[in-house]
């Protein structure tokens, strides 16, 4: 258990290390950061003794080296456009997103595994083919499109729900939560039905397939032949069983859904790291970009690595060979 | 006790309906165990399935009544019906391996389906689960019992789907071909078994199995099943022994026996064309082509003290990981144009041998030599090495040996362009078209896919396909044991013709030793490695040196057919 761990370890280390290259290059090669930070009229002398002081005559490697040294002190740089340190902007931005990406990824579970049984239990039925067809739908319109028909439906036509920002939120700790007020639900049940929405039906679909894959196995076959109780049939035999790939593609979903909120928290206004990231765009705000990267990343490996512990506290089979 | 009476299942398709079980009857009284034989397609297992009502959707029971002890099989509804299953009929199926929930330990399972069936504590349950196992034969049951399925060998494995199959004290139990998945030493003690459940409990089983030798060891009863119609029944000694259709007789006759060596086997229904003297000129073509190499004959091959190694799976940070010895100093010699049997159990080695000889694993130590030229290893022998071109394969599985996406023309022109054998494209159509000609199959097979051919069929194209390459030394890895007695005397027919006609070098890889009687001129025995015995063939039957071997004989079940020959 403890070589499968630090087996793990070490390889987020090289994707993490990978990933610091690639946000370093971004300052390298996207413009030249002296003449971001310096206006028309500083003299070439100026320019040539500000590059020497901030070292960016050095060598490269040595460069990134300092660069990677930095962030795991947890130097992350000043912003170019805020003047901000980043790793302050990116503080208090991450609850936002972490909260959507949450929820969103909880209303596709919550949703998705039940329909996902039920459809495959039932593939030929009136209700398990209206399912497929809806989220067929769901899943052909982009995300944009469907978070403006929700705020046209729920926010103008019925005037329900806010159509943008995070509600009322709490402040605890340094975490700005909105899920401790109505307010702050009621501003996130619409983007994070949008964001859910598409994990949604890639869930159930996923669910449904492997779901019958299950129930034509012969260990399903044979306890159907034993006589087991359907309820127990389905839901402690199979779904178990079902669980084991799915859990897998949920956990890299996860890691998608909080990379890939951008468009939308760029919809509903909604003040997370994807709105931040889009900002950093426009204003050619390298250090934000090149941050938000590796800040994405890292929850990439985080959640990968816990989608591998949990495989192992699943499937007997795994977990026992490690033992042995 | 069970009494079927004219049962006839249907599945209705797009193209009509298609009759998979017509008219058929059979009892079975408590302590009887009924076999029901036949080739795969018969029905054999649709049959299981409907007495037990779970036919595969859209099968239905369109006609015949069912009874068991007073109960109407037919007339019961879903909930009835389902708890029927387990209480008074149960299923044992083929696969140990797949047939028990890996998720679960094997007292979850066991305790889960006594509680289905009856109004008993857990603890009360566990105690009666605990008493099974040991009944069955598991020592060590009470911490056994924690553990998964994947953590008992296979026979043992079926020994707990039996245990899952019993803990209900069910009258009647289905086996669906309960041993095929299992070796033959393994095989017996499930067999015995099965035999002691039935005397003693007086459950009675419908054992379903292609295996004559097992229908002839332990059935008291059988039934001959062909395209779903009752060819045949009776007690097994008199149908095995003095059949009354011709398709028994036909169907003991491919069976290859253990105690005596054939020339040729009688095929049923043998459609294809006597080998022995070809009608089309293709086939000369193919043959002349066959000859014209090179050296065509076969040569000898040399296995001198080959070790193989595998490194198991890392599980700790400090400890090398333990190697697994998959062969142990193995010599062999395969004369030149003759066949070699190599036998064994499974895990025994033997297709790491037939690897290591196609270079595909890197042995740790050993000498291989192909007519007096040393073979290079795995790691030395390079893409273009002449000796790829010289030993072919011949692999178990037709279905997935073929590439699915590839016509039959393409397949078998492979290894013409791919050896540089035949420039000329147009040429290597001829060559495919008149070696299938040769392999009994028609010329126009040429333009079709994989897909549209029997599992017989494939094989065949399989080994027009290793010949195509002209090779000194062939390889079969259990070429027959994924196909029906009566394809797999075809197959062992052709393969004995064209050995004979083209002088070819044969390593004979299987487990069944009646097959190997029947192929090969020496025959070396693998346990766990390690060459047990090796030397000729009918001495080896007659007269086995090491207790092992003859053990392994002892316990195949044998069948000796008496009206056949």
């Amino acid at each position: 258990m403890a070589y499968f761990i630090l087996k793990r370890l070490i390889q987020s280390v090289f994707v993490m290390l990978a990933v610091a290259f690639l946000a370093f290059s971004l300052f390298r090669f996207v413009g030249d950061p002296v003449s971001q930070m310096t206006g028309v009229e500083t003299s070439e002398q100026d320019r040539e003794r500000l590059r020497d002081e901030l070292g960016l005559n050095d060598a490269f490697i040595v460069q990134f080296a300092r660069f990677t040294g930095d962030m795991l002190k947890g130097d992350f740089g000043y912003s170019y456009r805020t003047r901000q340190p980043v790793a302050e902007m990116i503080a208090t931005r991450i609850p936002a997103t972490l909260e959507l990406g949450t929820v969103a990824l909880l209303i596709s579970l919550i949703v998705g595994i039940p329909a996902g049984v039920y459809t495959a239990l039932r593939p030929r039925g009136f209700v398990s083919q209206t399912i497929l067809m809806t989220t067929l739908v769901g899943v052909s319109i982009p995300t944009f499109v469907i978070g403006i028909m929700l705020i046209f439906l729920f926010g103008v036509q019925l005037g329900w729900l806010p159509t943008f920002g995070r509600g009322g939120t709490v402040q605890i700790g340094g975490w700005t939560s909105s899920l401790f007020t109505s307010d702050g639900w009621r501003a996130l049940i619409l983007p994070a039905l949008t964001l859910g929405v598409y994990q949604l039906t890639l869930t159930m679909r996923l669910v449904r397939a492997e779901m019958m894959e299950v129930m034509r196995s012969d260990y399903i076959r044979f306890a159907t032949a034993r006589g087991i109780p359907f309820r127990s049939l389905y839901f402690r035999h199979a779904l178990a069983n079902t669980m084991v790939p799915v859990i897998t593609i949920i956990g890299l979903q996860f890691g998608g859904v909080i990379a890939f909120s951008i468009v939308t928290e760029s919809v509903f206004q909604w003040p997370g790291m994807g709105l931040l990231f889009l900002e950093s765009i426009r204003f050619v705000d390298i250090p934000v970009m090149g941050v938000y990267l590796v800040v994405i990343a890292f929850f990439f490996v985080l959640v990968n690595m816990a989608v591998d512990l949990l495989y192992v506290a699943i499937d007997p089979r795994l977990r026992v060979r490690e033992d042995a | 006790m069970l009494t079927v009476e004219n049962l006839t299942v249907e599945f209705p398709g797009r193209f009509g309906v298609f009759t998979a079980i017509e008219d058929v009857s059979l009892t079975i009284a408590p302590g009887e165990i009924h076999g029901l034989v036949g080739e795969s397609g018969a029905g054999k297992s649709t049959i299981g399935a409907a007495i037990i009502g779970l036919l595969q959707v859209p099968g239905r029971v369109a006609n015949g009544t069912m009874t068991l002890g007073e109960t109407d099989l037919r007339s019961l509804g879903p909930v009835e019906a389902h708890r029927l299953r387990g209480e008074r009929i149960s299923m044992i199926f083929q696969d140990p391996q797949t047939s028990l929930n890996p998720l679960m330990t094997i007292e979850d399972q066991l305790i889960e389906t006594i509680q289905a069936h009856e109004d008993i504590s857990t603890s009360d349950a566990r105690a009666r689960a605990i008493a099974l196992l040991e009944e069955i034969g598991i020592t060590d049951a009470t911490s056994r019992i924690k553990a998964y399925p994947h953590q008992f060998s296979g026979g043992m494995r079926q020994r707990v789907v039996i245990a899952l199959a019993l803990c209900t004290n069910p009258e009647l139990i289905i086996a669906d071909e309960p041993t095929t998945a299992l070796d033959v030493a393994v095989q017996s003690q499930v067999l015995d078994l099965i035999q002691r459940l039935a005397n003693t409990r007086g459950i009675g089983f419908l054992l379903i199995t292609h295996d004559i030798g097992v229908i002839a060891q332990i059935t008291d009863n059988v039934t001959v099943l062909r395209n779903g119609k009752v060819m045949e029944t009776g007690p097994t000694d008199k149908v095995l022994r003095r059949p009354e259709h011709p398709y028994t007789s036909a169907l003991m006759a491919a069976v290859p026996p253990l105690d005596r060596k054939l020339d040729r086997f009688l095929v049923p229904d043998d459609d294809t064309p006597d080998l022995a003297a070809p009608t089309g000129r293709s086939a000369a073509d193919a043959e002349a082509w066959l000859s014209s190499g090179t050296q065509a004959l076969g040569e000898g091959l040399l296995v001198e003290n080959v070790t193989v190694r595998f490194s198991g799976n890392r599980t700790s940070l400090f400890r090398k990981p333990p190697a697994f010895t998959a062969l142990d100093d193995v010599s062999m010699s395969v004369r030149p144009g003759t066949v070699m049997g190599l036998v064994g159990e499974s895990g025994s080695g033997k297709s790491t041998m037939a690897k290591v000889i196609t270079g595909l694993v890197q042995p740790s130590a050993g000498r291989l030599c192909l007519g007096g030229t040393d073979l290079p290893l795995a790691r030395e022998r390079g893409r273009k090495d002449p000796s790829r071109r010289l030993i072919q394969m011949v692999f178990q599985d037709p279905y997935s040996s073929l590439n699915s996406r590839h016509r039959i023309g393409d397949i078998l022109a492979e290894p013409l362009w791919l050896y540089g054998l035949e420039a000329d494209a147009d040429k290597r159509r001829d060559i495919a078209a008149a070696m299938l000609d040769l392999v009994g199959l028609s010329a126009d097979a040429i333009d079709r896919f994989p897909h549209q051919f029997s599992g017989g069929q494939r094989q065949r194209i399989a080994v027009a396909r290793s010949l195509l390459a002209r090779p000194r030394v062939l390889i079969c890895d259990e070429p027959t044991s994924a196909l029906d007695v009566s394809i797999q005397a075809q197959i062992l027919n052709l393969l004995k013709d064209l050995q004979a006609r083209f002088g070819l070098t044969i390593l004979f890889i299987s487990h069944n030793l009646a097959v190997v009687r029947q192929m090969c001129d020496d025959v070396t025995v693998l346990k766990g490695g390690k060459v047990v015995e090796t030397g000729a063939s009918e001495a080896f039957f007659t007269q086995p040196d090491a207790p092992y071997s003859r053990e392994l004989l002892q316990l195949t079940p044998g069948f000796t057919s008496g009206a056949a020959a």
